[in-house]
């Protein structure tokens, strides 16, 4: 069954379509993720597939129920993690959860004990009764995966999780997250951290202004975009890019930290290249690895191309 | 309709705004400390007869305490960014402000069956014993009324709770002057009377007169009829409002 069917979404706030006739599935028990740059539409795609508000038009069906007939019973068995979800500051951790637990309805002994795991596995049983003004960004964001973990649900969406987040907390929700897929939850994530997606889900949509642009599992997606290889080389001195990127077999050259980025559909002839003018300016090859397209090479050269 | 799922919105909806939003100072400042400066710089200094006036007093506390926390809890929820995280329960806008009136009729409750309490020790307060049942019914309609327009008046709330709390003191203080409590509706005739029909506390005013042995104008069912009439449109047109703006974005 498919967990997640979103047919012709159209969403419009005044002139601006900010959806515009989206449509993708996700299967029961996936991990998929909804990539897209600022402004593409994911948040207000998230709200829409969560209930939070109504598409213009189009249809949701979400865990085989329409979520016009039936949005109390959908979001009775889903979990949310919105992008400005917060929790309550003026509670204890503790409080929170099971503050979430009673309006999922989950029996009093059963949402304390949930409460109490939850706690510590997001490594929290020691503040559990602090209030969560105290607590930093990183605890605050445990609390609120917490929050939409506390009645198991079979579906989860996350809507940029991690952003802004330390790398212990990151790393705590990530590992959370995954486990819930691995004992079969569904789960829908939206992200600009294209490394993210690319670890965690099996499947991404890319989209950009409102629209699907494409949809397939990462590793797919960068076998389609070969001619996007790269070449990364440190040099001894620092080196100007113009120097690669007059050559005829390279498509652009760009910095990337220490390194130089060369992109190239023949690597062959750019590795070549590269040697004849390492030897003719007297640098000397410190490190040199040839990279296939990453997905953030797929996600730039897809949202570009519909700019 | 899911009534289970409904009963339960409401229910922890209500618990959780008792829990967070009766110790805020806005609840106290605009519930409890305004009106009893206003009852104090009415009757200091001045012989009025305070069985006379007493049913509006009451009124008057219920009906700053019960619409004082419905103006807080949406810009309040709003600001901190759980607003958008309750639409996502198993919870939808009217069960929302259900729940916010249930906590704000809670309070206004609260208070006044103190302040009625406080009266009844301190004046000897002549109830007919056929108003035995209509008194609670007053308090409790009354305060579900006017905790679902304190509910109303933050519908079309942004962000900032401060805002709100000022824009529902300037509705309700033209309210108080308009309602017979400073002047008794039976001696208002004439246009003053007619303007004092528009105002929802009029009636619980002279229900709570007609109760408490004084002189009602119009008869009690009348009276509960509408407030009965009142709260539900408060309801509905908060509903209505937030619906609209969820609609425009959060």
């Amino acid at each position: 069954m498919q967990a997640v069917v979103a047919e012709d979404l159209v969403k419009a706030f005044g002139q601006t379509k900010a959806v515009n006739g989206m449509s993708f599935y996700v299967e029961e028990g996936e991990f998929f993720g909804l990539l897209g740059p600022n402004g593409a539409g994911k948040t207000t795609t998230i709200r829409m597939l969560t209930g939070v508000m109504r598409p213009d038009s189009g249809r949701i069906r979400i865990l085989g129920m329409d979520i016009r007939k039936s949005p109390l019973e959908i979001k009775q068995r889903v979990g949310v993690i919105p992008e400005v979800g917060n929790v309550y500051p003026d509670l204890t951790g503790k409080e929170n959860l099971v503050l979430m637990g009673r309006f999922y309805g989950i029996p009093a002994r059963e949402r304390e004990e949930r409460a109490d795991r939850l706690l510590q596995e997001l490594g929290l049983a020691e503040r559990s009764d602090d209030f969560v003004k105290s607590y930093s960004k990183g605890m605050r964001q445990r609390i609120s995966i917490g929050c939409a973990m506390i009645h198991e649900p079979p579906l989860l969406f996350l809507d940029e999780p991690t952003e802004g987040l330390d790398v212990q907390s990151r790393r705590m929700i990530t590992e959370k997250v995954k486990q819930m897929n691995r004992k079969g939850s569904t789960i829908l994530l939206t992200t600009h951290n294209i490394e993210e997606a690319s670890r965690m889900c099996q499947r991404v949509c890319i989209i950009n202004k409102g629209r699907v642009v494409v949809t397939d599992s990462p590793e797919r997606l960068r076998s389609t975009f070969e001619g996007l290889r790269s070449i990364e080389v440190a040099f001894d001195k620092k080196v100007d890019c113009s120097l690669f990127s007059s050559e005829s077999c390279v498509a652009r050259a760009e910095e990337a930290g220490d390194k130089v980025r060369i992109y190239t559909a023949d690597p062959d002839e750019a590795i070549e290249r590269i040697i004849a003018i390492k030897e003719k300016k007297g640098l000397k090859i410190i490190s040199m690895a040839t990279l296939g397209p990453s997905l953030e090479d797929v996600f730039v050269k897809l949202t570009e191309g519909k700019k | 309709m899911n009534y289970p799922l409904v009963a339960r919105g409401v229910y922890v909806t209500a618990r959780k705004d008792m829990r967070i939003y009766y110790r805020k100072a806005p609840v106290f400042i605009f519930g409890l400390i305004l009106p009893t400066f206003l009852f104090l710089a009415f009757f200091v200094g001045r012989s009025l007869d305070i069985h006379t006036y007493f049913p509006g007093f009451l009124a008057m506390s219920l009906f700053f305490t019960a619409s004082s926390v419905g103006p807080l809890i949406i810009p309040w929820e709003k600001q901190q960014g759980t607003f958008e995280r309750l639409l996502t329960l198993p919870v939808n806008i009217p069960i929302l402000v259900l729940g916010d009136t249930l906590a704000g009729a809670g309070f206004g409750l609260i208070i006044t069956l103190i302040v009625f309490t406080v009266g009844a020790l301190f004046l000897p307060l002549a109830i007919p014993i056929g108003m035995i049942l209509a008194l609670p019914l007053f308090f409790i309609v009354g305060n579900v009324c006017f905790a679902s327009l304190g509910v109303l008046l933050s519908s079309p709330a942004g962000r900032v709770p401060a805002n709100i709390m000022m824009l529902a003191a300037l509705v309700r203080f033209p309210l108080i002057f308009i309602s017979g409590i400073f002047v008794p509706l039976s001696q208002l005739t004439g246009s003053a009377l007619a303007v004092t029909l528009f105002s929802p506390l009029t009636y619980l005013v002279d229900g709570l007169n007609g109760s408490m042995g004084g002189t009602a104008i119009m008869p009690l069912w009348l009276d509960l009829l509408v407030l009965l009439g009142f709260t539900l449109a408060f309801l509905l047109v908060a509903s209505w409002t937030l619906e609209r703006r969820a609609l425009r974005g959060l």
